[in-house]
């Protein structure tokens, strides 16, 4: 196999317009913020495009399941960050080169790019060879890594870059500045007059003493004086010098294309690898999901919210975590239960994990069974809007309709409070006609809702219950648990606390 | 160059550590008098006589003779330590004078430094003068090397070669610098090299002119950031040497530095001895013995700060003391007894510093802790009772205290029925001899006196605030038995009768 890309193994998968515009539902489901997170100092390689599509062969997830499984060994992993680290100090390199205004400066940051970028792959292709690699995606990338270094294109081009270098720091050279002139030579004196001053008074030293050297700021660029200088320096040398014109002039297109695409797409998996780390580190698991076309039985335990936990550890709090399972004809997830008891947040998860696993990504959890959905559909509640003529409950109705019309029986979604800008009774009879048309496209959801009643509307759905600490009810678990919906618990409980129930208020008050 | 006059081979460290208990030592011994007379109102004296005196109880035997022998030169030779102070003190002040910090170019610091330095140099010399001219008239083994090292360090040749540096870094034949290609092919570590003289003549020609090995060009009038880029090369330059001389400039100011704290040390003992001399009191050199022996005998001791204070002779005392470990001190009220121990506890300083001692003779073993507990005001923020408090002071020197101290109690652990003072007292007491610890009790506990006096125990001296039969009180305190009173009554009815 010859290989193409880490990403994709087939040719024909390869995103060939790569879009920088996120799906709709990534608000809904903080995807933007999980994804910003992942990318995060690594602008310069857009990762986004790869995180906004979805794959939809399980094969194509398996691939990059193997590559995933690869880095998890700590040394492979290191060896590719070392190898990314030299590829962005030449990209800069050769930005400086680019940017910079006299020849022999352009020459000579062009050429210390091309030495680190030999040395890159010269270091990489050593280390891999070293490794245990089970991945197609890395075989295959090994095997071409180990052509390309043994081409002669590339072993002259690393004789030539290391002979230059060593040629240009044996150059040696003395300035005379005497008013306004200044002479060039090779030759002049040994003597370190600084060393010979220190050594006259060093006498007298008692200890450390303030340092008054100053600080000169290094930007790359020259002034013209150091500009001329450098002419006459290049004068004293002319040999060396014209060597490096002509290299600058011939090997322009001296980086390898697949590995240059390479360099930016294992960037995917290192960040996702990176971020992972954070959870691991507190303690939080992932897993690699069991993906399905077919089967619509589901289950993560031990999952979490990626973006709420991200906040959570950057703020050292605990992160809760869930399980959830639907089995047999089981469907759809109907979550009820008190305010702010993560129910919200049980939703986006279940979305999060579907989507997370769609890109071949780990997710979180101890295992997971994951279905391949063909898209991926949200409803969260939207703030009113001037503009919009129509009420509240109108637009509501008209965004689920236009998803009901778009969805497949291989569709997910995601519904959250919908029909609160009306009547109970209302509510009730809209979620139970929503639902039946739900139910009957076998369409997997999970749908947060105050109407109890719809969590028990036929056997595909399967009532959850977000819970509260019994013996302080103004506490939340954020456990969000299968249970029947019981709406009046909670209520009695808060009233009890604060003596408003019947009795205790009766007798509170007096007569 | 070490100044070394404080210790043989190593500085005086005048931010060292100092004893946990330095302001009871402060308070108890009234030290604050001692270090003011030492300073005569300057702040910079009354420092180094608080450092130098509260830390000498980590002084060894030789370092309290090495300076014994340098006060002794002192003592000779006034006006010339204090000339050699005055050239450290002005010299010092030169530099204030300067601000060698705040400058952002190496020429700027260049320029400044040799400023400062030529000035240093008229200071150096000067102090080689005294040198030279005086050096016959020190004994001391501390002055000895220190002028020899003056003479051998500062010669002639020294002095030439520093004034060729400092006309040499006026660069009138401009700046040779030696450079490399670094990141970019910008130049690099650039480094200013001497050019040699037997070259200097036909330097430039011989290299410079032979072509292809030099090519030259010129900055013109109008170009003004072509100037700016020329004086940039060569600040990297001169940036190192700059440095080099402003630090060497430091270095010679650390030197009168540590020559101004140490013999400020001695000015100090000369100011107080000047003092005590004009009081016709007593002084001597007294005789350390190391810390293992038991020795504390001397003739004519009395309280320096007392005669400080009131600038008159005071009463003074005998004592014979030697192979004691407890010294118990009884007898009248304003007796004497509190005088006396403080005079125990100043003498004992004084001794270990190096100072000599207010007392015709002295002579005592060195102690390595010296701890004061005295009975003290009721604490003020009522926190914790009065015994409670002389207790934790108590557990407090426990902490700290090690074999060989010595600790001076004044009336302590009294704020309680006599009996139990008498037993807490006993068995501190009885702990710290058996640690071998030389203890000092000022004490109206009659129970725990008499109880130690019944022992009949060797290296136990009783001593009683003299009371004449007839009441009159003569301040001494002489050799008894603990009584059981203190003679209160007298006070009472000297009060009383005054009143009447």
């Amino acid at each position: 196999m010859v290989f193409r890309s880490i990403l994709f193994e087939k040719t024909e998968d390869i995103i060939t317009e790569e879009t920088l515009e996120a799906p709709v539902f990534f608000v809904d489901l903080n995807l933007d913020q999980i994804i910003d997170t992942i990318t995060t100092g690594k602008q310069e390689y857009n990762l986004k495009p790869f995180f906004y599509n979805p794959l939809n062969d399980v094969d194509a997830i398996e691939y990059r399941h193997e590559v995933f499984r690869d880095l998890e060994n700590s040394i492979l992993f290191e060896h590719i960050k070392s190898f990314s680290q030299k590829m962005r100090l030449m990209r800069e390199y050769l930005s400086q080169s680019d940017k910079l205004y006299y020849k022999y400066q352009k020459e000579r940051w062009f050429l210390d790019a091309v030495d680190i970028y030999c040395d890159a792959v010269h270091c990489l292709t050593h280390d891999l060879s070293f490794v245990d690699l089970k991945s197609r995606g890395f075989l295959a990338f090994r095997e071409y890594m180990a052509n390309y270094t043994a081409s002669s294109s590339f072993t002259s081009l690393l004789a030539e870059t290391k002979r230059l270098i060593a040629d240009l720091s044996s150059v040696q050279y003395y300035l005379l500045i005497k008013g306004s002139t200044i002479t060039v030579s090779r030759y002049g004196s040994e003597i370190n007059y600084s060393k010979d001053v220190e050594e006259t008074f060093e006498k007298f030293k008692q200890g450390a003493v303030k340092d008054y050297k100053v600080e000169f700021s290094d930007w790359p660029e020259m002034n013209h004086v150091e500009a001329n200088v450098l002419n006459l320096v290049a004068k004293l040398y002319p040999d060396i010098f014209l060597n490096i014109d002509n290299y600058y002039a011939k090997n322009n297109s001296f980086l390898d294309k697949t590995i240059a695409i390479f360099s930016r797409e294992i960037q995917f998996y290192i960040a996702y690898h990176e971020y992972v780390a954070l959870f691991k580190q507190v303690g939080l698991k992932f897993c690699y999901p069991q993906i399905s076309d077919k089967s619509k039985e589901v289950y993560d335990y031990e999952g979490f919210d990626l973006a709420l936990g991200h906040k959570l550890i950057t703020e050292k709090s605990s992160v809760v975590c869930n399980d959830f399972y639907l089995k047999d004809k089981e469907r759809i997830i109907v979550v009820s239960g008190p305010n702010q008891g993560g129910k919200t947040t049980f939703a986006r998860t279940f979305g999060q994990l579907h989507y997370m696993a769609g890109i071949g990504c780990p997710v979180p959890g101890i295992k997971a069974q994951l279905y391949l959905f063909d898209t991926l559909f949200t409803h969260f509640e939207k703030e009113e809007n001037i503009n919009n003529l129509s009420g509240k409950l109108q637009d509501d109705l008209v965004r689920i309709y236009d998803i009901l019309s778009k969805a497949t029986s291989n569709s997910i979604i995601i519904i959250n409070e919908i029909f609160t800008s009306t009547t109970l009774d209302d509510a009730i009879f809209l979620g139970k006609k929503i639902m039946e048309k739900i139910i009957r496209l076998d369409i997997l959801c999970v749908c947060v809702t105050f109407v109890d009643e719809l969590a028990s509307l036929s056997e595909k759905t399967v009532s959850m219950v977000s819970t509260v600490v019994p013996e302080n009810p103004t506490l939340r678990t954020y456990k969000i648990l299968r249970r029947p919906a019981d709406g009046l618990s909670y209520a009695m409980s808060i009233a009890e606390k604060y003596r408003l129930t019947y009795d205790i208020l009766k007798e509170r008050i007096r007569s | 160059m070490k100044v070394f006059l404080m210790h043989k081979g190593h500085d005086f460290e005048l931010q060292g550590k100092l004893p946990f208990n330095e302001n009871a030592l402060m308070q108890d011994l009234e030290l604050g008098t001692l270090f003011n007379a030492m300073a005569l109102g300057d702040a910079f004296l009354f420092d180094v006589a608080k450092k130098a005196v509260l830390s000498s109880i980590y002084n060894d035997l030789d370092t309290i003779l090495y300076r014994q022998n340098i006060l002794k030169d002192c003592l000779k030779n006034p006006s010339i330590v204090r000339g050699i102070y005055d050239i450290s003190v002005r010299l010092i002040e030169i530099r204030k004078k300067h601000f060698l910090g705040i400058f952002k170019y190496p020429a700027s610091i260049l320029s400044s430094s040799m400023g400062i330095l030529h000035e240093f140099i008229v200071m150096l010399k000067k102090l080689k003068n005294i040198a030279d001219e005086n050096s016959d008239k020190f004994t001391s083994e501390g002055f000895t090397a220190f002028f020899a090292m003056l003479k051998k360090e500062l010669d002639e040749e020294y002095f030439a070669k520093v004034q060729n540096h400092l006309s040499e870094l006026k660069f009138r034949g401009g700046v040779l610098i030696s450079a490399e290609l670094g990141k970019g092919n910008k130049g690099t570590n650039y480094i200013l090299r001497k050019r040699q003289d037997k070259i200097k003549q036909s330097w430039i020609k011989q290299i410079f002119a032979k072509k292809p090995h030099a090519y030259s060009f010129s900055i013109s009038d109008r170009d003004e950031s072509g100037a700016k880029a020329l004086s940039g090369l060569k600040d990297r330059a001169i940036n190192l040497v700059a440095n080099a001389l402003a630090q060497s400039a430091d270095h010679i100011l650390s030197f009168f530095s540590m020559l101004r704290i140490e013999l400020a040390f001695y000015v100090g003992c000369l100011n107080l001895y000047e003092q005590i001399l004009q009081l016709e009191e007593p002084t001597c050199f007294p005789l350390p013995v190391a810390s293992g022996e038991r020795r504390h005998s001397f003739k004519g001791l009395y309280d320096v700060c007392l005669a400080l204070t009131m600038k008159q002779k005071i009463v003074d005392n005998d004592l014979n003391a030697d192979n004691k470990n407890l010294i118990i001190i009884t007898g009248a009220n304003q007796g004497g007894k509190s005088t006396f121990l403080r005079s125990i506890g100043l003498s004992q300083l004084m001794m270990q510093c190096g100072i000599f001692v207010p007392a015709v003779s002295f002579s005592s073993n060195i102690c390595e802790g010296l701890f004061t507990h005295y009975r003290r005001e009721e604490d003020p923020t009522m926190k914790s009772g009065k015994l409670d408090e002389e207790l934790s002071r108590m557990s407090d020197i426990a902490d700290n205290i090690t074999s060989n101290s010595m600790v001076l109690f004044n009336e302590s652990f009294a704020a309680t029925n006599e009996r139990e003072g008498s037993e807490i007292s006993r068995q501190i007491v009885i702990a710290l001899l058996e640690k071998r610890i030389k203890v000092f009790f000022v004490t109206h506990l009659y129970e725990f006196a008499h109880g130690f006096y019944d022992k009949k125990m060797e290296n136990a001296i009783f001593l009683r605030a003299e009371r004449q039969a007839d009441g009159e009180r003569t301040y001494k305190v002489i050799e008894g038995e603990p009584l059981q009173t203190s003679y209160g009554e007298d006070l009472y009815r000297a009060v009383f009768e005054t009143d009447i």
